[in-house]
């Protein structure tokens, strides 16, 4: 079970970033994680939000460049080698990640997972009992 | 030194009646082959009998390089393939570049010209000179090749690219003059720079710059730094390419080849033809040439025409500095670059919006272009690579038709500005100091 990652194409340029947070705290939806993954002259910024449908709509009425992803949200513990576990098992099982990122809090972590075959990652993770999130 | 006291020094009166016998030959000879010439003159209701005398020049049509380009490839040839040795080419703006056929001919005639510019600089049998305009479809290379060997001094065609190497020829070779753009020159001196050497290591003595615009304090700073004196040389390759016209040792304007290229300055609105000394649109009709002649081709450059004699001895008219274009092209490193050009690749591309930008500027003395174009909503994703996948077949669409390379740069749909009406698609940051 995938979750959906709101992406938005940015250019390196001062403020946008914070344009997106802004537009998005009008409308009352809440960021739970996002990245950032920049070349030399554009950005693509990845985030999970509150209401993902609404965030894209509300972001493409104010013209930026939006898509919506599938990604593993994946929770464990918040300890030495919880993380280690959880990619030994994808990559035993020959899943490739495109790219990942995670948080930690008290003591438990998310880790948003990208990988080329979502439906392979998702399965893979359930049959090694690892915590995926349905819905946020 | 003179090369041709003949041509160059001819008085005023000599030189009007040998234009008037060439232009007459010129106009029958078009009219009888190339059709192109001959439908434009009956429209006009002329005949090749109606030019009596050079006055009569403004009887007839004008050429533009969109006629160059309409005719594509062959269309304003007027000698047959046979008779055709050598074909140059230019960029073109829809995609179709301007081809260029020369008879043999036509290759003595730009020999002869280049050569009459050579000897103006001071360049004798006894120099080692280096030609580093790009060799190829470009007419700079071998243009300024051929006029040296017509000369006799040594050429050393070192073409542009690997300059360290370029710089130890220099030293080890002892060559006294060089053919590049101004901007090369600059680089050049860079370059020595930073090897650790300087103008005093080099004996270099000539500089023959063109094919871009320079002013007066590019040529102090090159001058300073090679330790060379610097001459201006101009050209353009519907015409010939370079060796139209060049300066002498006065350097109070370029002495124009007038016997094969007659000038005129018009005004590009009215198109009526100006006197010497207003500035406006310059105006080429190929007196002799057998492979493309033209007549009246309007080069869009803007400058003035200077009449009277010239303390070095030559009669000829001469025309002031090219002060800027009377159409939005770009001299990009030596390269004619129109912004119609990036703007048909972006409309050919559906992932980008139609609207782009063009950002040149000059980093360590070389022109560098930027094209910033907007991503459509729909072709953006969240894979990186395909994103900078993207970006590279742009990048390599844009240098196979421009011939140099662009830096491409992805934006926001709706980040570029829009204008009312002519949409201004250049920022042009490069300081001619």
């Amino acid at each position: 079970m995938t979750i959906k990652q709101l992406s938005v194409f940015l250019e390196n340029k001062r403020g946008r970033i914070n344009e997106v947070a802004k537009t998005l705290s009008k409308h009352g939806i809440n960021m739970h994680a996002f990245s950032m993954a920049e070349t030399t002259d554009f950005g693509i910024l990845r985030l999970i939000v509150s209401d993902v449908e609404k965030a894209a709509e509300i972001l493409r009425a104010e013209n930026f460049a939006v898509m919506l992803t599938d990604v593993a949200y994946v929770t464990c513990h918040n300890e030495s080698g919880a993380l280690a576990e959880i990619l030994e098992c994808l990559s035993d099982n020959e899943v490739f990640i495109e790219y990942m990122y995670a948080f930690a809090e008290g003591d438990k972590a998310n880790v948003v997972i990208r990988s080329g075959d979502m439906n392979k990652c998702v399965q893979v993770l359930k049959e090694c009992k690892y915590d995926v999130v349905r819905d946020l | 030194m003179i090369w041709n006291p003949n041509k160059e020094c001819m008085s005023r009166d000599e030189m009007h009646d040998l234009q008037g016998k060439r232009l007459q030959k010129l106009v029958g000879y078009v009219y009888h082959n190339v059709p192109f010439y001959r439908n434009k003159m009956q429209e006009l209701d002329i005949a090749p009998e109606d030019i009596k005398s050079i006055e009569d020049i403004t009887k007839l049509p004008f050429t533009t390089k969109q006629d160059l380009r309409d005719n594509y490839p062959y269309g304003l040839q007027a000698a047959p393939l046979s008779e055709i040795v050598r074909v140059h080419a230019s960029s073109g703006t829809t995609g179709n570049p301007t081809i260029v056929g020369y008879t043999r001919k036509d290759l003595a005639v730009w020999s002869e010209v280049m050569a009459r510019c050579l000897t103006a600089y001071g360049v004798t049998r006894d120099d080692t000179f280096s030609v580093s305009y790009g060799y190829g479809l470009f007419t700079g290379g071998l243009g300024a090749h051929y006029g040296v060997e017509n000369l006799g001094a040594t050429v050393i065609p070192t073409s542009t690219g690997n300059t360290e190497k370029h710089i130890r020829l220099i030293r080890d070779l002892k060559i006294s003059g060089i053919a590049c753009t101004p901007s090369y020159a600059l680089y050049l001196a860079e370059t020595l720079e930073k090897m650790g050497l300087s103008k005093k290591d080099v004996s270099l003595r000539i500089g023959a710059f063109g094919a871009e615009p320079w002013t007066e304090n590019m040529r102090k700073e090159i001058e300073d730094r090679l330790g060379l004196k610097a001459y201006n040389l101009y050209g353009l390759s519907e015409i010939m390419g370079p060796g139209v016209s060049y300066e002498c040792e006065c350097q109070s304007g370029s002495h124009i080849a007038e016997d094969h290229f007659y000038p005129e300055i018009i005004n590009p609105d009215t198109l009526e033809q100006l006197p010497y000394g207003e500035q406006g649109e310059l105006v080429f009709t190929t007196l002799t040439k057998e492979g493309m002649p033209l007549l009246r081709y309007r080069t869009k450059d803007l400058c003035t025409l200077m009449s009277g004699d010239c303390p070095c001895g030559r009669t000829a008219v001469r025309m002031g500095r090219i002060v800027g274009r009377s159409d939005d092209m770009l001299i990009i490193r030596g390269i004619n670059v129109f912004p119609s050009q990036v703007e048909s690749v972006i409309l050919d591309m559906p992932e980008f919006e139609p609207q782009y930008m063009l950002v040149v500027d000059r980093v360590n003395n070389l022109d560098t272009i930027q094209v910033q174009v907007e991503v459509r909503r729909d072709f953006f994703n969240d894979d990186i690579g395909r994103m900078l996948a993207m970006k590279k077949r742009l990048a390599d669409k844009l240098k196979s038709v421009l011939s140099i390379g662009a830096d491409v740069k992805l934006m926001e749909p709706g980040s570029i500005e829009r204008s009312q009406g002519k949409g201004r698609h250049v920022i042009d940051n490069r300081v001619l100091k």
